[in-house]
């Protein structure tokens, strides 16, 4: 009846006998299970992030970009460094047959100025069709046109977050300057909020978008890191993809460029984070190991400093497994008191980069923590049980 | 009823040292009796009692014990006719430190594989009302008297109704004032409750108040 309540009993009376011990040993599982979720939460929250990003890119989207980013839809070791595009490229592209449009970026991080407020962010530079391509909606205002884009008008669509960082509101914001570095520009449309992300500076929200001829000045090399093209039916995805890359071959090395669909990006990426984030895992699970291992240790001790009680109880009428199951009972509770305390702190820590990074503990996270915890107690708390229950009861009995 | 039939108990010192500290003992003990056994240090006595109370198996022989060979039986049975039938006290009162006088008592009770008919709590309490201690119930057994602690070791070995009680030099760490309320305390369990009373004792002025005495001498039992 009261069973479970005596075996807690004792082995909490134990641990307060022994606070200092009891929490060096759970120290190993703290630091492990605290690695662990936090770095898979640092993982899932970018990986969340990243997923947001690509969802918010329109489809039948071709991206060619510098170095070779993927092959054979898996991540290759070149970094996307080295060319960046320029005119030349965008005009060979134009004529690439079942291509809507060509959309070159060019990225600049700048701060914003407004009203006597600042706000640093990512300001893109493309063509018009970059809100059809990303998607984007414009609610107030209207999206620069062909023809600003043309003249290299300084006109701006700028998300939300920037309108209410700088202009209090988004009806605010149109049709008043904003200062983008040192150049002077005039917000001609607000984007509709496209939520989530929000975290790191760089989402839709967050983000200025103008014309490429724009920011020529910004830009004085007219140099793109990315060209988009937009393709007429998703059935030419693929064609359209050789012919880009035919075309371009003609100037760069294959190594040099790649040309990928934004799922395939995404699952390249995805597959670069599950590897990152197993590698760091199987670090942190070392540590882990290290803390079962101390587990076991102290369990081993406490088991021959209470061969005395353990001979006792057998002889009013404990069973070997009644023993056995005691000295797990306590070593689990020991190592789940690491793993909560481990997790509480990875919550506490994620809280607290919350505003730089977009860190997320899922349930499953806070179910493996524990789980695992348990399992490591069970594991690692075995072998000095077994030892306890096996002891004879006589020479327990006699023990001094 | 126990019956031991050519009992031996031999232990392996090493790989060509044994020792044999019970030869061939034959005994049987009818229920209700109150008896002691005695001998010079070293001749056996804790030995057999612990074969008797099924915390030591013979390397030869049987103990008949509830009807059975307690021999053959499964750690678990041993384990579990222990805890119904079996009570102990010992020399050094073998309380556990960390838990109170009330739950030293019941911690038999823990282990009990079926529902007793009794509430083991309040039988708890009625013995240490019974045993003069009942202000005791809450404290822990660093705090009380050697006495107090036997009491409450009898106590623990009481609160599953047992047929036999086992007593490991009961009075061995009392003075003789004290030893003497333990031994009366103990006579009158045999007498009221019928609970048979084996106590292990070198002191004949402790044996002489049982009403039979086992001698035993190098193992063996002396007639
Ligand atoms: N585990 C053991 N291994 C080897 N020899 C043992 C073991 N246990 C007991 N003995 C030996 O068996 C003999 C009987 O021991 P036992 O404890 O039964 O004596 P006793 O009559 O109870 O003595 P005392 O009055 O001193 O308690 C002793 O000589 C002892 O040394
Ligand atoms: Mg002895």
């Amino acid at each position: 009846m009261n069973y479970f309540i005596f075996i807690l009993k004792s082995a909490v009376f134990d641990f307060s006998r022994n606070k200092g011990r009891t929490f060096l040993t759970s120290l190993g599982i703290l630091i492990g299970v605290f690695a662990v979720v936090l770095l898979v939460a640092l993982g899932l929250g970018l990986k969340k992030y990243i997923d947001q990003q690509f969802q918010s890119l329109g489809s039948n989207l071709i991206m060619v970009m510098p170095g070779n980013v993927v092959s054979n839809g898996s991540f290759s070791g070149s970094a996307p460094i080295g060319i960046s595009f320029d005119n030349k490229d965008v005009a060979t592209l134009k004529r690439v047959p079942n291509v809507d449009a060509v959309l070159p970026f060019y990225v600049k991080f700048l701060t914003a100025s407004a009203n006597g407020n600042s706000k640093s962010l990512e300001m893109l530079g493309s063509t018009a069709d970059v809100v059809t391509a990303m998607n984007l909606e414009i609610e107030y205002g209207e999206p620069f046109t062909k023809a600003d884009f043309e003249r290299g008008a300084k006109r701006v669509i700028i998300g939300p977050n920037v309108a209410d960082k700088l202009y209090g509101s988004s009806p605010n914001a149109v049709g008043q300057p904003i200062k983008l570095s040192d150049q002077a520009y005039t917000v001609v449309g607000v984007t509709k909020s496209k939520g989530g992300g929000g975290i790191g500076g760089s989402s839709i929200d967050d983000r200025v978008f103008t014309s490429y001829t724009a920011m020529y000045s910004l830009n004085p090399g007219k140099k793109f890191y990315a060209i988009y093209l937009t393709v007429n039916s998703q059935d030419n995805l693929t064609q359209v993809k050789t012919d880009s890359r035919t075309a371009l071959l003609k100037r760069y090395k294959p190594d040099d460029f790649s040309v990928v669909e934004a799922s395939e990006f995404l699952s390249a990426i995805n597959s670069i984070f599950g590897i990152i984030n197993s590698i760091l895992v199987a670090i942190a699970a070392i540590s882990l190991l290290v803390g079962g291992i101390g587990i076991m240790n102290i369990m081993y001790v406490t088991v021959t400093e209470r061969i005395r009680e353990i001979g006792i109880r057998r002889a009013v009428g404990a069973t070997r497994s009644d023993i056995l199951t005691q000295f797990l009972v306590e070593s689990v509770i020991l190592s789940v008191f690491g793993g909560l305390a481990g997790l509480i702190l990875a919550f506490l820590a994620t809280l607290a980069v919350q505003s730089a990074f977009p860190a997320y503990i899922d349930t499953q996270s806070v179910a493996l923590a524990l789980g695992v915890s348990s399992a490591i107690g069970i594991i690692f708390g075995v072998l000095p049980a077994r030892r306890a229950a096996n002891l004879s009861p006589i020479e327990a009995i006699r023990y001094e | 009823m126990i019956a031991l039939t050519n009992v031996s108990k031999t232990y392996t010192i090493d790989s060509d040292q044994k020792f044999t500290a019970l030869r061939d003992v034959s005994l049987t003990i009818g229920d209700g009796q109150f008896c002691a056994i005695t001998g010079p240090s070293g001749s056996g006595k804790s030995t057999l009692m612990h074969i008797i109370g099924l915390l030591d198996l013979p390397t030869a022989g049987k103990v008949i014990i509830e009807n059975t060979d307690a021999s053959r039986l499964s750690d678990s049975r041993l384990s579990r006719l222990r805890n119904e039938h079996i009570g102990f006290v010992f020399q050094q009162f073998n309380l556990l430190p960390k838990l109170s006088v009330l739950e030293n008592i019941l911690l038999p009770s823990v282990y009990a594989r079926h529902k007793l008919t009794y509430d083991p709590v309040k039988k708890a309490h009625y013995l240490l009302e019974r045993f003069g201690i009942a202000e005791k119930a809450h404290s822990f057994p660093n705090k009380l008297s050697g006495g107090q602690q036997q009491r409450v070791a009898i106590a623990r070995a009481l609160i599953m109704e047992p047929k036999l009680v086992l007593a490991d030099e009961p009075t061995g760490n009392l003075d003789t004032a004290t030893g003497d309320e333990i031994m009366k305390l103990l006579a009158e369990l045999n007498k009221e409750e019928k609970i048979t009373i084996i106590i292990v004792t070198h002191e004949h002025d402790i044996a002489k108040k049982t009403k039979r005495i086992i001698k035993i001498k190098d193992g063996m039992i002396e007639k």
